[in-house]
């Protein structure tokens, strides 16, 4: 594309995504009329994925670039009000799409800590980081550790932190795929994930970082459109007001009432606070996500894109905007399934059950008495009253499930599809160009070939970009539980392993290249050891580091009575990696903290070893803290620029 | 006033903003959820205030104040020439 074809693009954004917009709603409609006249629901599945996956594909292919500047951020000319749909795109996975308003739902009040926390880290984000490393220039994250702290043990510090929080969250986003596909769409989950891999290589190899800019914003419209439609319609049946976000107050007060009734105890109705997790728990928990959030790689760089420090910051505000719109719903979708289910479902003979309780039984979101609902005739054997203790329903069932319970046709399950699924991708398209960058610019081109010609660089990229996507595409057709449980562990490694670099690297002069070295590998093996040694060596941390049982939040009675359990069987204390079923298994820690909260004791780590350390190391030179000035004034040049030229 | 001395004042504001941010951010992100349980006595359209804080009401403060804070940083800049187009 020459270069005022480009001008001509995005000073024609607002036209073209408003047509895309309406594109859009204009073919949910079509397909809602094929759904009338009687095309069978697996169809107009096919083509939700095929239309909106061709969309994506199109704006792939159209933006790609053999730029090196284009390729890694997208020229540094994303408008910000796009660069906030885009980052809010590639910030929302499928877990925040599916999984939310679930754990809202199972969690009550304590899950309000995810919204929590993955909303207020931009603060810190727009406050703390983002605007200075604009104004640095740099291509990756793991480039500002390395020209701020002297060179190549911090880039590698660095690229072994991103690795290993980035890693494991883009293949919970292909399994994400796999899962939409398999429970909304009836494909097999390895055609799903198969389906997920080109979606998301299409967006990403031919144009890099431009071409997942572009991509993101249609996929967030989708989503949105996607993740409200369903609610709206909800609420407006029930209060004739389409506003969800305000009628489930009056949700809320009678989800209580039900509760009462139902004999729920007031200690664990769904709006107490500190029920399931204890109030250390849940600050510990909000503090790491929202930490977490401001340093995890794949959100940073994409405020490189923007074409001003100025609007790097007004840009972290609509992300977060775009983002609020979705998480500020999510507790909606909650309350509603909520009431649903005390109402229509709880206290109801066996035979009366609504069908929605079947339809998601048989992809097994929900049991009663233990075995999946499959059918009427599965589950007669139990005959009588549906009790509150007899029914599971699994997190991922509540988005999916909401538009069946409020009656709607098929095409609106087929939409709330194609949200999840634009979800899955614009995360794992970010998280992709993260790992792959790493690779292709930091290792490749900064630290082994560094005269590689331009267009060499790209080939490189685009070959590691294919090589990782593959890998995470065959790790998530095993459908890896550990790995998509260990996304959680992404937020507290990257805030105790990057956050206390990227601060000081940033507020203090005084911050030596020893320091942040010596602070980044001591905050992130500390958090690390208490995620493993919780989750899979409980034994060992218990007899060797001394750790004790958790609490149950209320009675403040240890979850096992370890004492008891040493004399009556020992054996389970001496056994080396454990499975998740083990009754120590993330039961065990140092003062009741959950090993979901690990970061907690990580960044205090980082931080005091970096503080430390630097004051037993020479000062950073003069050059240096002119170049800690320059990046704190958003006036002159990018000071990577400035260098390299 | 001198360049040097420009580069430290803007420096100051600017921290000085910052320290606000990210005062306002700690109390709507840990203060007040402190007192969940006592403000879930106050009820507004059915929500129970402890419970709608933390489900919007620090939300929509941290958006607010996102967008105060891009203003009033681009402010800062100016008033000490050190904004981009400067």
């Amino acid at each position: 594309m020459s270069t005022e074809a480009k001008t001509d693009f995005t000073s024609n954004l607002g036209r073209i995504y408003t047509i895309y917009t309406g594109g859009f709603i204009a073919f949910v409609i079509f397909i809602a009329i094929l759904e009338r006249v009687g095309v069978p629901n697996n169809i107009l599945g096919y083509l939700f994925v095929a239309f909106t996956i061709g969309v994506y594909a199109a704006i792939g292919i159209l933006s790609r670039t053999m730029q090196v500047d284009e390729y890694y951020v997208a020229g540094r000319k994303v408008p910000s009000f796009y660069n906030g749909m885009a980052t809010a795109a590639d910030w929302m996975s499928a877990a925040s799409f599916i999984g939310m308003a679930g754990t809202l739902y199972l969690l009550g009040y304590d899950g309000l800590a995810f919204i929590l926390g993955w909303t207020g880290g931009y603060v810190l984000v727009a406050t703390l980081i983002a605007p200075y490393l604009r104004k640095f220039g740099c291509y990756t994250v793991p480039d500002f550790l390395a020209f701020r702290f002297g060179g190549n043990a911090a880039r590698i510090a660095g690229i072994v932190v991103l690795m290993s929080c980035s890693f494991t969250y883009v293949v919970a986003q292909i399994v994400g795929t796999g899962l939409i596909g398999a429970r909304l769409l009836g494909m097999s989950f390895e055609m799903a994930v198969f389906v997920g891999l080109v979606g998301i290589l299409v967006c990403s190899m031919l144009g890099g970082m431009r071409a997942v800019t572009w991509t993101q914003v249609a996929q967030y419209i989708v989503l949105i459109i996607a993740y409200l439609v369903p609610v709206v319609i909800l609420s407006t049946q029930k209060f004739g007001i389409p506003i969800p976000q305000l009628t489930y107050g009056t949700v809320l007060s009678e989800i209580q009432i039900k509760e009462a009734a139902l004999g729920v105890a007031a200690s664990a109705s769904h709006i107490v606070p500190f029920a399931r997790y204890d109030p250390l728990n849940f600050f510990a928990l909000v503090l790491c996500l929202m930490v977490g959030t401001a340093s995890l790689p794949h959100v940073l760089m994409r405020y490189f894109t923007t074409p001003s420090v100025r609007e790097a910051r007004s840009s972290v505000a609509w992300t977060l905007l775009f983002i609020f719109i979705l998480y500020f719903t999510a507790p909606a979708y909650a309350a509603f399934a909520k009431l649903e289910v005390f109402e229509n479902v709880i206290g109801k003979p066996l035979g009366q059950l609504p069908s929605w309780v079947y339809s998601y039984g048989k992809i097994g979101l929900i049991q009663i008495c233990g075995v999946n609902a499959v059918d009427v005739a599965r589950i007669a054997g139990h005959t009588g009253i549906l009790g509150l203790a007899n029914f599971s329903i699994q997190a991922d069932a509540i988005v999916i499930a909401t538009p069946e319970i409020a009656g709607l046709p098929y095409v609106v399950s087929g939409l709330v599809a194609a949200g999840g699924l634009a979800a899955a991708l614009s995360t794992a398209d970010g998280l992709l160009l993260a790992i792959a960058n790493a690779l292709s610019h930091d290792v490749y081109s900064r630290m082994i070939n560094k005269n590689a010609p331009v267009s060499k660089k790209l080939v490189i990229a685009r070959v590691l970009l294919v090589l990782v996507a593959i890998l995470a595409a065959w790790v998530a057709s095993g459908r890896p539980a550990d790995i998509v449980a260990m996304v959680a562990w992404a937020f507290s490694l990257a805030a105790a392993g990057l956050f206390p670099a990227l601060v000081m690297g940033i507020w203090s002069k005084k911050t030596t290249s020893a320091g942040a070295v010596a602070g980044i590998w001591a905050g992130f093996l500390t958090t690390l050891v208490y995620l493993v040694v919780t989750r899979y060596f409980p034994g060992f941390g218990v007899d060797v580091m001394g750790m004790t049982s958790n609490v149950h939040p209320v009675t403040r009675v240890p979850l096992v009575d370890l004492a008891k359990l040493k004399a009556e069987q020992p054996q389970i204390f001496q056994q080396g990696m454990v499975l998740i079923n083990h009754p120590l298994a993330s039961r065990v820690g140092y003062f009741n903290v959950a090993n979901i909260s690990a970061g907690l004791f990580g960044m205090p780590v980082g931080f005091l070893t970096m503080i430390i350390v630097s004051k037993f190391t020479t000062a950073p030179s003069k050059e240096m803290q002119n170049f800690i000035d320059d990046i704190r004034r958003p006036r002159g040049e990018a000071v990577m620029i400035e260098k390299a030229g | 006033m001198s360049e040097p001395n420009k580069v430290q004042a803007h420096w100051a504001a600017t921290q000085r903003l910052t320290y606000i941010m990210i005062g306002i951010w700690a109390f709507f992100s840990f203060f007040i959820h402190m007192f969940a349980p006592a403000l879930n006595s106050i009820k507004i359209l059915g929500f129970p205030l402890g419970f709608y804080m933390a489900a919007q009401g620090s939300l929509i403060v941290f958006v607010a104040q996102l967008f105060w804070f891009s203003g009033a940083q681009d402010k800062v800049d100016r008033q000490y020439g050190m904004a981009e187009d400067d």
